[in-house]
């Protein structure tokens, strides 16, 4: 009987294997592979991030009919954020629809290393919003990648920057002291050589203060702190670690509004947890909160009026997690328009026409009104030489309800990132044997 | 009927001692052994060579060796996975820093090296049984992960911490075609495998089980204890190497120490608590069972009910039935799946004729 069970069981799963590689292969539909994770320890994030992107790729459908007539279509292949699983997507996704899957975006730095190679041998391209390999944005190494938007090393010089106004110049950071309380793993570790030469630089001490994974006991750490007695704290962590923090904080009572976390640590997600504590509490973000923008109105309007839209938990549109998701979608949307104006309006683009369209996608302030999106993220203009495209973070202070905008855009020190990323891009050229693009070739 | 061992008679000692006495498993084995050699490569398409085989005969070579030293020798261990990163890295490390070293070798290296961390962390097994082993080998787990993030040297001093695999040559022929890269890893596992299976009926086996059963017992009959327990972790951690450097060269390609945490450990724990503790070919079904079975889910619910379940549920629910059938698995048969297909030979035996 067991045996039975389970080889009826295996046989079902076979057969549905065999037919989905089989899936009827329809023109003018545009197939986007859906990486996604909506269970799990990082499900909250998984689960905003991909239901905004899926809303507003049904907004395009349903209000404009697609992209210039072309239809999106999308399949989701759960990750459950781990590497292995990862590959297990790329490689089912890779083939599927009209013109096969034309772009992998796995919202997991792990995921990101473990299909680098991958796609540019299929020539997939990959887009890393916010995340992913840094030195990915000199895109004459990486010309398949595309780490948009911001970098964790650009997002820190704004960071400082952003401290330095506070401060009242970024001559007052000479003598301060920060304290970088980080996540004790690759991401976590990666702005410690940036943070050590803007510190050279202003004149400022820091202060590395590691936090193992996954982070829910912080007592050690934040009674370093209080002896450290530094002016700002950086908390660049990650998950359970950030209401954990922020309520260590409060226990040893630094003020929270004192410390910046990074975008993933900059959620309704992060602070809600920690309840009063995480008053006044501020973050990056490359996108903003809130449910007001003509954008997610339109998503409102057109999908979730219609009963298509994605999130079950109808409070979470306008959320941090589900306002990226949108700006994920925005961008590819974008990118194939960007595609079609040069490869055929109309026409269903494949990946390397798609990587066209992301390596001179421009979305100038103009374009974000015309797109509802003022002020919720950055205007961007990528090119073969930069894949970063942008730089630019707005802080946002949580007031106990709701993050509040407290800046405008603000820019990256390019000069002190560019040559960092670039020599890190070099180093992995060399190792992999790879001869960098020359850019100026390139149209 | 099929299954009918009569008629077949052991005239020599060593038609006694073969892995398969009988002929049917002889000719079972064969006939697999061609299927993946030869039919798989020539019909798989490269979907299921990279991404469902590949892992699958991966995992199956970590759970292996997690199987010698748990299921045989009897001693419990959370450190599979971080013996997989120092063979990733470790492998990796050589191929970069000498020059010309011949791709086995350094995979071999990085097995031993591998073999070396299980025996340093092997050494509280003499004192020490049971769960609260189990507790000591978390060490290595945590140790070694935090050592390989920490140390910028053995990532190359990559500002991330990962590594990217160099591409896989042998003898000047490269190993970058899907099939290419299967039937290599398949070699490799087939010819550990088969080395698995001989240890076991060895003299070395038996004394792996004898300590396991009761090691007073086996230290009276003279079994050396502290020996016969090293070498079962660097045996098994040598196995767990090899299929780290495989799953970083022929799989991921890049991989980060992060990649090898806890969980990784526990999967493969559970490969062979599913599979069969104390069994080759349950290894071997315990890693399709926690490998493929939740990529089958996935598939079945992206396929069959796209549409019908609102996505977070559908995510949840292939965790909900996955654990539900481990249950299910445990409670119909506690000694794995490997035990299913023995009672499934006994009852062929004598099938259809069983009284």
């Amino acid at each position: 009987m067991q045996l039975k069970t389970k080889l009826l069981l295996s046989a079902v799963a076979v057969s549905s294997v065999l037919t989905s590689s089989a899936v009827l292969a329809q023109a003018s539909e545009q197939f986007i592979g859906l990486p996604s994770y909506r269970v799990g320890a990082y499900a909250a994030g998984g689960s905003g991030i991909y239901g905004g992107w899926i809303d507003y790729m049904a907004l395009v459908n349903e209000r404009d009919g697609g992209v210039n007539g072309v239809k999106l279509t999308w399949e989701e292949c759960e990750t459950e954020y781990n590497n292995a699983r990862g590959v297990e997507c790329y490689e089912r996704l890779k083939s599927k629809g009209a013109s096969g899957n034309t772009v992998f975006q796995p919202l997991s730095t792990g995921i990101t290393y473990s299909v680098l190679d991958k796609v540019a041998q299929d020539k997939i391209p990959m887009v890393t919003i916010g995340y992913g390999r840094t030195d990915a944005s000199d895109g004459r190494v990486f010309p398949w990648v595309f780490p948009m938007l911001t970098n964790y090393w650009s997002q820190n010089t704004a960071k400082i920057k952003f401290i330095g106004a506070k401060e009242g110049g970024m001559d007052k950071l000479k003598g301060k002291k920060i304290v970088n309380i980080y996540h004790d793993s690759a991401y976590g570790k990666e702005t410690i050589p940036l943070l050590d030469a803007q510190a050279k630089k202003y004149g400022f001490t820091v202060v590395h203060i590691p936090v193992s994974h996954p982070g829910n006991e912080q007592q050690s750490q934040w009674l370093r702190v209080r002896q450290e007695k530094p002016d700002w704290v950086i908390l660049r962590g990650w998950g359970v670690m950030n209401p954990t923090a922020i309520k260590a904080a409060a226990k040893v009572g630094f003020p929270r509004d004192k410390m910046v976390g990074v975008w993933w640590s900059g959620a309704e997600e992060d602070t809600i947890p920690a309840g009063d504590a995480a008053k006044g509490f501020i973050a990056a973000g490359f996108n903003v909160a809130g449910a007001n923008y003509p954008v997610v109105k339109a998503i409102q309007d057109n999908v979730y009026k219609k009963n298509k839209g994605n999130m079950e938990d109808k409070a979470r549109i306008g959320s941090v997690y589900y306002n990226r998701g949108v700006v994920h979608g925005i961008i590819t949307v974008e990118a194939i328009r960007t595609a079609q104006a040069k490869f055929g309006k109309g026409k269903v683009m494949n990946g390397e026409q798609m990587r066209w369209g992301f390596e001179n996608l421009a979305i100038d302030s103009k374009r974000l009104k015309e797109l509802g999106a003022e002020g919720f993220m950055p205007d961007l203009k990528v090119t073969c030489l930069d894949h970063e495209g942008s730089g630019k973070v707005k802080f946002q202070q949580w007031d106990g309800k709701q993050w509040k905008v407290l800046t405008d855009w603000i820019d990256a020190d390019k000069e002190l990132v560019r040559p960092m990323i670039e020599e890190s891009a070099a180093k992995y050229a060399k190792e992999k044997n790879i001869t960098p693009r020359d850019c100026s070739k390139e149209g | 009927m099929l299954y009918r061992e009569a008629g077949q008679f052991k005239a020599t000692y060593a038609a006694d001692q073969q892995i398969f006495p009988i002929r049917q498993d002889r000719i079972g084995i064969q006939l697999l052994l061609a299927l993946a050699f030869v039919a798989v490569p020539l019909f798989a398409s490269e979907y299921w060579l990279k991404a469902i085989m590949v892992p699958f005969l991966v995992f199956s070579l970590a759970a292996l060796g997690l199987n010698i030293l748990t299921g045989y020798a009897g001693q419990l261990s959370l450190g599979s996975a971080a013996f997989m990163a120092v063979g990733a890295f470790a492998s990796y490390n050589f191929m970069l820093r000498i020059d010309g070293m011949p791709l086995l070798v350094a995979f071999a290296l990085g097995g031993l090296m591998a073999a070396l961390v299980g025996i340093a962390f092997g050494l509280p097994s003499l004192r020490i049984k049971g769960f609260y082993l189990a507790v000591a080998t978390l060490a290595a787990q945590f140790f070694i992960v935090w050592l390989l993030t920490k140390v910028g040297w053995f990532s190359n001093d990559s500002s991330s911490g990962v590594i990217t695999a160099q591409e896989m040559v042998i003898l000047g022929y490269r190993f970058d075609s899907p099939q290419a890269k299967y039937l290599l890893v398949l070699s490799i596992v087939a010819v550990m495998a088969l080395m698995a299976k001989n240890m076991v009926r060895s003299s070395v086996g038996r004394a792996w089980m004898a300590v396991r059963d009761m090691d007073v017992a086996a230290e009276v009959i003279g079994i050396r204890i502290m020996y016969t327990k090293l070498l079962a972790f660097a045996v098994s951690s040598f196995y767990c190497g090899v299929a780290g450097a495989l799953y970083a060269f022929a799989y991921l390609g890049t991989v980060e120490p992060e990649g090898f945490n806890l969980d990784l450990s526990f999967k493969i724990l559970f490969m062979i608590i599913i599979g069969g503790v104390g069994s080759i070919s349950g290894a071997f079904l315990g890693s399709a069972f926690i490998v493929l079975l939740p990529i089958f889910l996935d598939v079945l619910v992206q396929d069959v009910f796209a549409g019908l379940l609102s996505p977070s549920i559908a995510s949840n629910m292939q965790l909900m039935v996955f654990g539900g059938l481990i249950i299910f698995f445990l409670i119909v048969e506690p000694h794995g799946l490997a035990r299913l297909w023995q009672i499934a030979k006994e009852k062929l035996r004598l099938w259809p004729f069983p009284h």
